[in-house]
């Protein structure tokens, strides 16, 4: 199996995944694809009724659009850090290949 | 994994504060001083800390019906070590606590603690171990980043069960409910990033080329050709782990 095919069985493989969740979506339940983060929010909830949080985030995002927003900014900042140097290096592959031959 | 602002009592918030404090001035004065004396490898580090913001970034469904993120920890300790990557988890964490009022600032140090500490330490640990084992590049890997992204998971749940103990059955019965929370839905998005990381590792291989040498944050060890454009220098240190061209023997 050559290079090519391995990686993109890898990527096949997460999409496969993520297809298979999205498919199968259970009935019946209230908070669909909600976030593990704020149920165990309600888990708290249940083991200590009432809690109040003694601190407040200091600045929320206004809106779900705007909080989508910064998510996208936060991975097209990966993304694209990621892909900078993967590009250096094969540009500087490819020039000293071009020196060679 | 992010503890929501203002949900772990103050002693907590504190103690976890003050247990990742050291880890992470440590990992700071470790990155300033390889920086300096490896200026080229800087472009590497940036691209294992992009692949953590794009990671931590993303959202996925899982089987569970619910929907958790990776943590992207895994690549860059396994293959720096552990420390460079909790100064750089720890800027994620940050950013979101500040700006998408995700985590918080006073979970800010459970949080530090469970991704970066805990996975860093795991992805590197288990990475070690894997080649050891003489396991190939590929597997030690896949190991490596689903076992820190489950044990970041792990270890929240620790945390809350600590600062909520149920009436019955206490912190150990609480642990367990939280556990129950992450851990199921955390599986396929394990199984996910483990892929993803080997992904990521193929191509990194494959643009820097087969004779290119990772400079590593292990003892003093340095390099090294594919940063440079120079071989290793006679009397330079060796590099003494080299992930990129061990086939499964830790030297």
């Amino acid at each position: 199996m050559n290079a090519k095919t391995k990686n993109m069985l890898l990527a096949a493989g997460v999409v496969v995944l993520a297809l298979t969740a999205l498919l199968r979506v259970p009935a019946g339940k209230a908070d669909v694809f909600g976030g593990t983060d704020d149920q165990a929010g309600a888990v708290i909830e249940t083991l200590k009724p009432g809690y109040k949080p003694w601190f407040a985030p200091l600045w929320e995002p206004p809106s779900g659009e705007i909080e989508s927003l910064l998510f996208g900014l936060q991975s097209a900042a990966g993304a694209g850090a990621l892909f900078y140097a993967l590009g250096y290096w094969r540009g500087r592959r490819t020039a000293a290949k071009g020196r060679d031959a | 994994m992010h503890i929501m602002e203002g949900y772990l009592p103050v002693t907590h918030a504190i103690g976890w504060t003050v247990a990742s404090a050291p880890f992470l001035g440590y990992g700071l004065h470790r990155l300033s001083r390889w920086n300096r004396e490896n200026p080229s490898g800087r472009l590497f580090l940036g691209a294992c800390a992009g692949f953590a913001f794009v990671l931590s970034a993303m959202k996925i469904p899982s089987v569970t019906g619910s929907c958790s993120h990776p943590t992207g920890i895994g690549l860059g300790a396994a293959l720096l070590g552990p420390f460079p990557m909790m100064v750089m988890g720890s800027f994620v964490l940050l950013f979101q606590a500040l700006l998408l009022a995700h985590g918080g600032l006073t979970t800010l140090g459970a949080n530090v603690f469970s991704m970066c500490v805990v996975g860093s330490l795991l992805a590197w640990g288990v990475h070690r171990t894997a080649l050891s084992l003489r396991m190939p590049q590929g597997a030690a890997l896949f190991l490596a980043a689903m076992l820190s992204d489950l044990g970041t998971y792990a270890t929240t749940s620790f945390q809350l069960g600590l600062a909520f103990p149920a009436t019955q059955g206490g912190v150990a019965a609480s642990i367990l409910k939280f556990a129950l929370v992450f851990l199921p839905t955390q599986v396929p998005l394990a199984v996910s990033e483990g892929l993803l990381t080997v992904l990521v590792f193929n191509l990194l291989k494959s643009h820097l080329g087969e004779d290119s040498r990772f400079p590593t944050f292990h003892r003093r060890a340095v390099n090294c050709g594919a940063f440079s454009g120079q071989p290793n220098r006679v009397g330079e240190p060796v590099v003494e782990f080299d992930p990129m061209n061990s086939n499964g023997a830790a030297r």
